[in-house]
Parts: C-alpha cells; sequence; structure tokens
C-alpha cells in the first residue's frame, strides 16, 4: 500500500468533503422547517389535510432515496421543459425525501408533551398559538433534540447516494481519483475514515445531549 | 409538458421478465441480507450485554465501526478492498463465483444493519427485569440454555416493532446494491427508461414494488405481534 496518493489528492478530497457537508447543512436547513409544516398539518383538524400529508409522509418513507433521486431527475425536466443541473435536483431530492422523516421527529416531539400541558395553558388564558410558542413547543423541542441530531448524521451518511447520480460529493471525488490513479484500496479506506469520524462526532454530540436531557 | 403514459408497454418482451428479475431480486437480498443480519447482530447485540468485558469492549467496536461508515462506502469496501487483502486460494475462489455483486452486497448490507440491529438488541435485553435472569440461572440453566429457552422467547417478542422497521430500511437499502451492479427493481427501472424513455413507467412500477411490499410486511408484522404479544405487558403502541 502506498498512502502518498492519499495525501497527493488531499486537496481533492477536502473539497468533496466540503460538498458533502454543504450538502448536508443545506439539506438540513430546507428539510426541517418542510419537516415541521407537515407535521403540524398531521395532527391538524382539517381532515383533508391531515390525509395529504400522511398518505405524502407514507409514500416517501417505503421509498429508497435513490429511486426519489431517479424520479426527480426523470421528472423535473420534463415539468419544466428544459434539463436542470444535477445539483438542483439532488438537492431538491434530498429536501422532499428528509423533510418526512423530520416530520415523524417533529410529530412525534409534540405528541411526547402531554395532553394537560395544553389544557392548563388553555385554561389560564392563553391562545391556542401562545400555548404551542410558550408551552408546548420549548418541551417539544427538548424531548426531539437526541433523535433530530441522529438524524442529521443520517442525512450525512445518505449525502452519498448523491454519487448514484455523478454528483461530485466526497465518495464521487473519491471514486474518480481512485479510477485515475489506479489505487482504489487507500482512496477507499481513507474516505471511509473520514466519513467514519465525522459521524462518530456527530453521535459523540447526540450523546451529549442525551445525556444532558436526563440531568435535567 | 407532453407525455403519453402506456403502462402496457411494461407488459411486453423484453420489460416483463426484466421486471419480473428485479423484483426477485430486491425481494430474495433483503430477505437474506436481513436474515445474515439478524444472525450477526444477535451474536453481538448479547456480546454486548455481557459480563465479560473484552467481550462488551469487542461489541462496542463493532457497532461504532459499521454505523458510522455510509453503507454505500461499506459496499465500496467490501467490493473493491477487501478482496485485495484475501489469500490468493480464496480469492480466486472468490472471483469464479456466478455472482459476485449480489453476495458483495449481502455482505455488505449484512454488517451494516446487524450493527443497527445489535443496538436494538441490546435495548430489548435492557428492558427484560434483571430477575428474570437470575431466577433462570437459579433454577439451573446454563447460560446458554437461559438465552435460548427464556431470553431470547422473551426479547424477541419486545423487538417485533424495532426488527420489522429495521427490515423496511434494509429492503429499501436493497437499492443502493445497484452502484455494485446488482439489478435489482431501482436499477432496472433506469434500465427500462434509458431503453424507452418511459420513465414514469418504469419508476412507477419501481415505487410500486417498494410501497406493496411495505404494506404487505406492515399487516403481517402487525398481526404476528398482537398473536405473540405475552400477556400481562402493555402492548407497544396502545
Amino acid at each position: 500500500m502506498d498512502w502518498q496518493v492519499v495525501l497527493n489528492n488531499s486537496s481533492l478530497l477536502a473539497r468533496g468533503l466540503t460538498t458533502s457537508l454543504e450538502l448536508t447543512l443545506f439539506a438540513i436547513a430546507a428539510s426541517l422547517p418542510v419537516g415541521c409544516l407537515l407535521a403540524i398539518g398531521r395532527l391538524s383538524k382539517q381532515r383533508w389535510l391531515s390525509l395529504f400529508c400522511a398518505s405524502f409522509v407514507n409514500v416517501m418513507r417505503s421509498n429508497p432515496l435513490v429511486l426519489v433521486l431517479f424520479w426527480l431527475i426523470f421528472l423535473v425536466p420534463l415539468i419544466i421543459g428544459h434539463r436542470v443541473p444535477n445539483l438542483a435536483a439532488v438537492s431538491v431530492a434530498f429536501v422532499v425525501f428528509f423533510s418526512v422523516y423530520f416530520s415523524e421527529i417533529v410529530r412525534s416531539g409534540i405528541q411526547s408533551v402531554g395532553r394537560m400541558q395544553i389544557s392548563a395553558g388553555l385554561s389560564t388564558g392563553l391562545t391556542r398559538g401562545q400555548t404551542m410558542r410558550h408551552i408546548v413547543l420549548p418541551q417539544a423541542v427538548r424531548a426531539m433534540l437526541p433523535a433530530l441530531t441522529t438524524q442529521c448524521i443520517v442525512v450525512f451518511q445518505g449525502s452519498t447516494v448523491a454519487y448514484v447520480v455523478g454528483y461530485d460529493e466526497l465518495l464521487h471525488s473519491s471514486s474518480m481519483i481512485a479510477e485515475r490513479t489506479g489505487r482504489p484500496v487507500e482512496l477507499y479506506i481513507a474516505t471511509a475514515a473520514i466519513y467514519f469520524l465525522v459521524s462518530l462526532a456527530g453521535s459523540l454530540l447526540a450523546r451529549r445531549f442525551e445525556t444532558k436531557r436526563s440531568r435535567a | 409538458m407532453q407525455y403519453n403514459l402506456t403502462f402496457s408497454m411494461l407488459l411486453t418482451a423484453p420489460y416483463l421478465g426484466w421486471i419480473a428479475d428485479g423484483v426477485l431480486t430486491t425481494l430474495h437480498l433483503a430477505l437474506l441480507s436481513w436474515s445474515v443480519a439478524l444472525l450477526l447482530g444477535l451474536a453481538v447485540g448479547i456480546a454486548r450485554v455481557s459480563s465479560n468485558r473484552a467481550l462488551r469492549l469487542f461489541g462496542t467496536f463493532y457497532v461504532e465501526l459499521f454505523r458510522n461508515v455510509p453503507l454505500l462506502v461499506q459496499l465500496f469496501l467490501w467490493f473493491y478492498v477487501v478482496p485485495e487483502f484475501l489469500p490468493s486460494e480464496t480469492a480466486r475462489w472468490w472471483n469464479r463465483l456466478d455472482e459476485v455483486p449480489y453476495w458483495t452486497a449481502v455482505i455488505g448490507i449484512a454488517f451494516y444493519t446487524s450493527s443497527r440491529l445489535a443496538e436494538q438488541i441490546r435495548a430489548a435485553l435492557g428492558a427484560i427485569p434483571k430477575g428474570q435472569f437470575e431466577a433462570a440461572l437459579s433454577t439451573g440453566l446454563t447460560k446458554l440454555q437461559m438465552y435460548r429457552h427464556v431470553i431470547i422467547p422473551y426479547a424477541g417478542r419486545i423487538m417485533i416493532p424495532a426488527i420489522t422497521s429495521e427490515f423496511l430500511t434494509v429492503f429499501k437499502n436493497t437499492a443502493l446494491a445497484l452502484t455494485i451492479s446488482v439489478v435489482e427493481i431501482s436499477a432496472t427501472a433506469r434500465k427500462i427508461e434509458a431503453w424507452s424513455f418511459k420513465g414514469i413507467e418504469a419508476y412507477t412500477v419501481a415505487s410500486a414494488t417498494y410501497m406493496l411490499t411495505t404494506l404487505a410486511v406492515i399487516l403481517v408484522m402487525t398481526m404476528l405481534e398482537r398473536r405473540l404479544a405475552i400477556p400481562g405487558l402493555i402492548r407497544w403502541g396502545s
């Protein structure tokens, strides 16, 4: 084995990792609000709205990310009439796919807050919105935090799936270098190590949230 | 947007045969890797709660390793890297196998899934009151007998919901095997799209496969859960 090849291409790998992280952050930042909307829609008293949100969540949850990606890459150009860059298709697919998982976390967070809390809030004269904002959400967010951090790691690991459509994230960069230099062994081991370290750091962070919560 | 939907095209040769092959490959790939993962996960999950410190350490190491590397990267490691380190005899035998990508996918998905299952199994074992372990040992059962006759039948039933959702994850994860050229249903859909430009029809078939199987699995497992519920325990989700 010759690790020099990894060092020689470290700037390319670093750029790949940056792209992966950017995609991850974008997907999280955009999926979280959409997920909240979906969760609120599911808990709504309006039947058609909760039914629509529930079906959307269930359809998305039973499809693999790769297939959602294929769908969008095929459908988006068909709908808007011209080709779109991979970046756009991948971003949209990630948000559509992951917002559903975020919505489930948000929903179970909201539902973990006792019903009595809402009654108590309303009976002190707060409006529904105020009860949500001052009583339910602060508790729900605390309950959701560990699951949210875990989901962020899942999104980061899921960013590798963009490899399938040739999006230039870390795995794709490293496979290109591996092909060019003919040294897949060193490159894939190094790539796995990078993913391992980033994910491990993330899960240590998640665990800290959990212990903090249990102490509180 | 101009597009003529012609689902009947999918019923003609060669597409119908491709679809049947793709669906079957997805199904047995998922079942096989999940079964292997369950065995591995059981061993590692028990190791994680064992009284032996070395075993516990090994369990932690195993789980962290396989959980923190993305599945796609693990598939690449099994496909491109591991064969390089095999002794030449084994490597030759491996490369002569008929379906190297398929078996690689089984191994890769199984190891990845086993680390997640091990955590579920550890949680289920933790949910069993300590008295059950002590009572089993004090009646003269050996440790192996204790696990086989008391703990696993107990933990197994607690775990049904978790195992079900893990199976559904495995089932969707099989789509990643297309990166190492296993032609399962997602790859088949892409192939049909490339041949006929009938993307909507092709991807609908793939999506329907995943959704119908998910539905069927959930129905069967809910039934099983109800049938096997342990009397006296609070039913999960009720």
